[in-house]
């Protein structure tokens, strides 16, 4: 037996590149819906007033607390339980229909999960806001609101970068257990191929492999967004001009 | 002199505002006096009242650190505040543009009396939100810290206020950054973020970004303290360059030299209250108190 046999590979590179498009749609799709409600929460989660901040704190806590794995399951097998449920399945409501599609289900999971940390992320960034930058902001006349607009969410975003890249990468990895709802990601091709040509190695190096680049793409892509936004906090270049007192 | 219709021609926004001068040549005027009064655009306004403090008081619970403190400020006026530490000067400053909520007492800006109300925790705060942002707009503070926006260059800090809060043009809010930064000496790294430079080009940078607001009075709070003793002079230099021009200062320093040969008057507080005030060249030389004296001896060598 060869010690890996690249036909297995080759001959369902149409299936992988399929997996491929899923675990991008799903992740990606993920990321921005959670990205966007994140950043409105986060403003939430700081507030000082315990009935604005609490349920986003809940919000969070449950979501951090468990597997996205479960929550996963909850979703999409879960639902299908209740009698109002299924009462909306028969009654044709086009709503509660999407709860039998995996894809959305999954979307659902993957969306709630990745949000709620980027909540906290973002809210310790925030938190974090040099108390003085705010004081600043005050005392050149701007209100809360322009404070927040102008000071607090532009600094808050550029820190979160370091911390944001790593949650991107876990969604990424985590968007694996998608096939445990019949999608067909990267990670469920690689089942497809090694049920099909009982080639396990094969089909899960090359799928690490694939994870791998991707995994790659992204640590270069922040790489990049933090040369171009957290310049600020960078070492000084030693190329700048010299400085007169 | 109607103070009311003052603070309104300022309150719209005009560039070329009472003590908005910045063409004064630099070293011409070596007596702070002779500015004040032979200064030329600012002359008709002077004694016109910028700012005025009455009967302040300030509590922290139990522990009352401001008793009952009053000041005013004319146009072109240069207050030194001293006192040592814990003396309640810099909770003073703060109370003025309302960044610490007073216990009691009132504040007038440009002649306009603030209209102050009753917080649940029994502070006195500003009882209209727009008014608070213009009055500070007309009080441009600069602190120990610089508390410069981090994540903004040198320019981006200087046009963000004139913009976003006084909605200046851009093109106009640069105009003014570029006259600004010039007028401090840091126009030349108008693309550095602060962290890549020193303090006291900071500290100069944020004089910029207070003076781009054009406002009516400069407040510094301790605006040297945070720094390495040679970059104090820096500093320094270009506060005295402003209060050449004529600007209204408030100023809260340990800077004796300062206190003594650029304000046109001191006030020492102790524990909360004046304890001496008068003209710096008297009330510094000699002073009556027992406590400034026990203060200058320990300061002024």
């Amino acid at each position: 037996m060869e010690l890996f046999d690249f036909q297995v590979i080759t001959g369902s590179l149409p299936e992988f590149w399929r997996g491929l498009l899923m675990t991008l749609q799903l992740t990606g799709i993920a990321l921005l819906c959670g990205f966007a409600g994140a950043v409105p929460l986060a403003v939430a989660r700081v507030s000082k007033n315990r009935w604005v901040s609490g349920p986003v704190a809940a919000y969070t806590y449950f979501f951090r607390g468990t597997p996205m794995l479960v929550q996963l399951l909850l979703i999409y097998y879960g639902a299908g339980q209740w009698q109002w449920m299924q009462a909306a399945w028969e009654a044709g409501n086009p709503v509660w229909l999407l709860f039998r599609e995996p894809f959305f289900c999954a979307l659902l999971a993957f969306g709630l999960n990745t949000c709620a940390y980027t909540i906290e992320i973002i809210a310790g960034a925030m938190r974090n806001t040099p108390h003085g930058e705010v004081e600043a902001a005050k005392a050149m006349g701007m209100s809360r609101f322009k404070a927040l607009q102008r000071i607090v969410l532009p600094s808050a975003l550029r820190r979160m970068l370091p911390s944001y890249s790593n949650e991107v990468i876990l969604m990424l990895q985590g968007s694996a257990i998608a096939s445990a709802v019949t999608l067909v990601d990267i990670t469920g091709a690689a089942r497809n191929v090694y049920s099909r040509h009982f080639a396990p190695f094969e089909a899960f190096v090359f799928a690490g492999l694939v994870y791998l680049v991707l995994t790659f793409l992204l640590v270069g892509m922040f790489k990049y967004a933090e040369g171009r936004w957290l310049a600020h906090l960078a070492p000084r270049k030693a190329t700048k001009r010299k400085e007169a007192a | 002199m109607n103070h009311a219709a003052t603070f309104d021609r300022i309150s719209v926004g005009d560039p070329h505002n009472s003590i908005g001068l910045h063409e004064a040549p630099q070293d011409a005027l070596n007596d702070v006096r002779s500015a004040v009064t032979q200064g030329t655009a600012m002359n008709h306004n002077a004694n016109v009242e910028q700012v005025r403090v009455e009967d302040l008081h300030k509590s922290y619970g139990d522990n009352e650190v401001l008793k009952g403190v009053s000041l005013s400020a004319n146009s072109g006026d240069v207050i030194s505040i001293i006192g040592s530490s814990g003396s309640g000067k810099s909770t003073w400053l703060r109370c003025i543009n309302f960044l610490e909520n007073p216990t009691s007492g009132r504040v007038v800006v440009g002649g306009k009396e603030v209209g102050l109300t009753r917080n649940r925790k029994g502070d006195l705060v500003v009882a209209d939100p727009k008014q608070l942002q213009l009055i500070r707009t007309r009080l441009s503070m600069v602190f120990q810290h610089f508390n410069l926006w981090s994540h903004m260059t040198v320019l981006e800090n200087v046009i963000e206020a004139p913009i976003h809060v006084l909605g200046l043009p851009k093109a106009e809010a640069l105009e003014r950054a570029e006259r600004y930064l010039e007028r401090v000496g840091v126009w030349k790294f108008r693309d550095a973020y602060p962290a890549h430079m020193s303090g006291g080009q900071q500290q100069r940078v944020a004089i910029a970004r207070a003076l781009a607001m054009e406002p009516s009075v400069l407040l510094f709070d301790e605006p040297t303290s945070a720094l390495d003793p040679e970059l104090v002079g820096e500093v320094l230099k270009v506060m005295r360059s402003l209060a050449e021009e004529g600007r209204t200062m408030l100023v809260v320093t340990h800077e004796m030299g300062f206190a003594r040969e650029v304000s046109n008057h001191v006030i020492f507080v102790h524990r909360g209250r004046v304890e001496e005030q008068g003209n710096p060249k008297e009330v510094l030389v000699r002073p009556q108190s027992e406590r400034l004296q026990q203060f200058l001896s320990g300061n002024l060598k």
